[in-house]
């Protein structure tokens, strides 16, 4: 179908005004737009169902920020964060990509970890041609669902976490798996991708318990798990997570089965909080291990170091306040990446953003140091998907060990987009 | 002037101002409109049922994710072109607001807001239900080709807001004719009286019933524009809170006023976006303004301007 060209919004009107004003005023914008601050529009869950991930997401980035322009800037230029809050609601994450786009006039938007979000805010960044650099973990990117000017090279996403856990689950913990997940999307992510994962493995997954979003009590689920499970494999989403692992203790008492979950439900959650002693030998994946290893990396330990989080996690200020350490390191390795992306396409300005895109798109290899603290990373241009290794550990004495390093190449699928076919 | 002539240049006059709104104010501010006036048409379609029947309904989230869905759905799954995709998003309003209003309307009152309510919770639970073909809480991204309408892309800014303030004109100005037709005069007499009208020989079941598929069509309208417009259907506009926004811009702005909720949609989004630069509690000042107006302006700022120009539709 043959569409018109777009409209330019009072072009019409007020196109001789602006040009000749802007002949005039060439040069001294040109001067200030050379020292100007880069500025990066973090769309902040300040409020709403994602405020736990949304302060530390803040923390990191400030970290990152303040990191990057003791080196010096970008191109130069100090790094500015301009922060809104979404509301974690898609209808305004879409708004304030508005506002950072025409009311602030900044040079790219970043941030964003709830996938509802991002589906919503996407499209807009399309529209205003505002390169959206998301830290959201979900498949939306890698599916082609959105566009060229939504990337995600910071975090892996969930189809990726999901494959790579199967091969340790179906050798070690065993091939019958019964799945305890959220009846919405995310939950069927899960479902959909660990099935087929397992089933690669020679594992079956014999039940798949969907949980509706409104439950606050799990008994009458358990009866569900067949006598024959091996392994129960939980991602429960929400604040209901301590009654489900309170109650599911009491359902399997002693003789459980071997249990293995994803941290999300328990991010910014003590691990030996009361309540939680039935975890104790359970398995998680972990995207950044809370704890501080024995072969902790002098990246991480100057990592948790910028970002004020202790061995255990927590907040050098607080030992309660625990952070979301599985996820966070992606806004640093994000705004890293934007960095180098800039640096690379010698970015200048928002007439730069699509060779800022191509510079991002160009990347493969990133190795692991500073920027990357969290591991190696290989990123897809085609897909705008980062790769990166996993982990998964177990609680020991109250505390999440290491049992598990998935690699890169675990956690790799075949391309279902080529975004840079896009058009800009 | 007539009272009609008067109303009809009100009107004219207020879609003129949106047009020179759009023409003089900076890019964002401009931007903004597009987004108010189809969130001013949901609004319209409550103050049909909840300022001119008098049913407070706690519902019409389901209204309008109807008419989102309904448009979305067809173009995601069945590739439908936009207009086609988006007739069928207002009958999904329509249709659903006939079912349930057959239903709810056996009720009244506190009891009416809670049926209401909980046919809301269970047309957002099955969103999520059907989470395979909806994708649930992430929601989707409607194809670019259903937003295309006779070939022009609706995902422009001017093009976008042309559309919105099509369809805006529309709604007001068709609006401001019933809400003073026979059907308007009665269903306001309903809300004045219901036993009086029941007396006067009006089947007010039916009338009511009339203006509940009416108003869910225009919630299903709005729904569609939204997803066509800016390209997003997620259950999230089904939940709770988006049932009590039209409430709230509604009584903000004015119940039984044709302007009013227009005057409310912009006052609140302003009142957030604005409130939100200065603090996170941004709801708490919001839930103040809202409290300090029920105090002071219990009719709404267009129920406050009536007060001195009588004639105000």
């Amino acid at each position: 179908m043959t569409t018109m060209p777009k409209i330019d919004r009072r072009s019409a009107l007020l196109g001789l005004g602006a040009s000749a004003g802007a002949l005039a005023v060439g040069t001294r914008f040109t001067h200030a737009q050379s020292t100007a601050p880069i500025r990066i529009g973090f769309q902040k869950h300040a409020t709403g169902i994602g405020a736990a991930y949304g302060r530390w997401y803040d923390a990191t980035t400030q970290a990152a920020v303040a990191r990057i322009n003791e080196m010096g800037g970008i191109n130069g230029r100090p790094v500015e964060i301009i922060t809104e809050d979404d509301g974690t609601d898609p209808k305004r994450g879409a708004e304030v990509l508005e506002k950072f786009a025409s009311q602030h006039e900044c040079d790219v938007a970043f941030g964003t970890l709830y996938s509802h979000v991002v589906i919503g805010s996407a499209p807009r960044a399309g529209e205003l041609k505002l390169p959206y650099f998301v830290v959201s973990e979900g498949h939306h990117v890698a599916s082609g669902m959105l566009n060229r000017y939504t990337l995600q090279p910071g975090i892996t996403d969930v189809k990726s976490q999901v494959q790579s856990m199967a091969p340790f689950v179906g050798a070690n913990l065993g091939k019958k798996v019964a799945m305890i997940y959220p009846d919405f999307a995310f939950g069927h992510d899960h479902r959909d991708y660990f099935s087929a994962a397992i089933e690669a493995e020679g594992g079956e997954v014999v039940a798949k318990i969907a949980i509706p979003p409104t439950e606050t009590s799990f008994t009458r689920y358990f009866p569900q798990i067949p006598r024959e499970t091996e392994v129960v494999y939980h991602v429960m989403v929400g604040p209901a997570v301590l009654t489900f692992v309170k109650e599911m203790g009491e359902f399997f008492g002693p003789s459980r089965p071997e249990i293995f979950g994803f941290i999300d439900s328990l991010e910014a959650v003590a691990i030996d909080s009361p309540g939680l002693e039935f975890l104790e030998g359970t398995y998680f994946w972990e995207g950044n291990p809370r704890y501080a290893q024995e072969n902790q990396t002098e990246w991480d330990a100057a990592y948790r170091d910028a970002v004020g989080v202790d061995e255990t996690g927590a907040s050098v200020d607080d030992a309660r306040d625990v952070s979301t350490y599985a996820h966070m390191f992606g806004c640093w390795e994000t705004l890293n990446v934007i960095k180098a992306g800039m640096e690379a396409s010698g970015y200048q300005g928002p007439a730069d953003r699509p060779a800022l895109i191509e510079a991002v798109e160009a990347m493969s290899e990133m190795p692991e140091g500073m920027d990357h603290p969290q591991g190696p990373k290989l990123f897809n241009g085609r897909t705008h998907q980062v790769f990166g290794q996993q982990f998964i550990s177990q609680v020991r004495d109250g505390k999440l060990v290491v049992a598990h390093t998935a690699s890169i190449e675990d956690g790799m699928y075949e391309d279902e987009v080529d975004y840079t076919m896009q058009p800009f | 002037m007539s009272e009609r002539l008067r109303t009809d240049a009100l009107h004219l006059g207020v879609i003129a101002l949106l047009v020179v709104l759009f023409l003089t104010l900076p890019t964002y501010y401009a931007g903004n409109l597009s987004r108010i006036m189809v969130l001013a048409i949901y609004a319209i379609g409550y103050n049909l049922l909840f300022g001119y029947t008098g049913l407070l309904s706690l519902g019409h989230a389901m209204f309008f994710a109807a008419g989102m869905y309904g448009y979305g759905l067809t173009a995601q799954l069945a590739g439908w072109p936009a207009l086609p995709a988006f007739a069928l998003g207002i009958l999904a309003g329509a249709a659903l607001g006939l079912v349930v209003g057959a239903l709810a309307l056996r009720t009244a009152g506190v009891a009416f807001m809670i049926v209401t309510l909980m046919f809301a919770q269970s047309a957002y639970l099955t969103i999520l239900y059907f989470g395979t073909w909806t994708r649930g809480d992430e929601g989707f991204v409607v194809p670019g080709v259903a937003r295309v309408v006779l070939g022009i892309d609706l995902s422009g800014e001017t093009e976008r807001f042309v559309a919105a303030l099509i369809l805006f004109s529309l709604v007001l100005l068709v609006s401001g004719r019933l809400v003073r037709s026979r059907l308007g005069r009665t269903l306001v007499a309903i809300r004045e009286n219901e036993e009086r009208t029941r007396m006067l020989g009006y089947d007010a079941t039916r009338l009511k019933l009339i203006a509940i598929t009416v108003s869910a069509a225009l919630s299903g309208l709005a729904g569609a524009a939204y997803a066509l417009l800016f390209g997003y259907v997620g259950a999230s506009f089904a939940a709770v809170p988006y049932s009590i926004f039209p409430l709230l811009w509604v009584l903000l702005g004015g119940a039984g006023t044709t302007v009013g909720p227009l005057i409310g949609v912009f006052f609140m989004f302003y009142l957030i976006d604005t409130a939100s630069g200065i603090t996170l509690a941004y709801m708490l000042i919001a839930g103040l303004a809202l409290v300090l107006l029920t105090l002071f302006a219990p009719q709404g700022i267009a129920g406050l301007v009536r007060r001195r120009v009588r004639w105000l539709p």
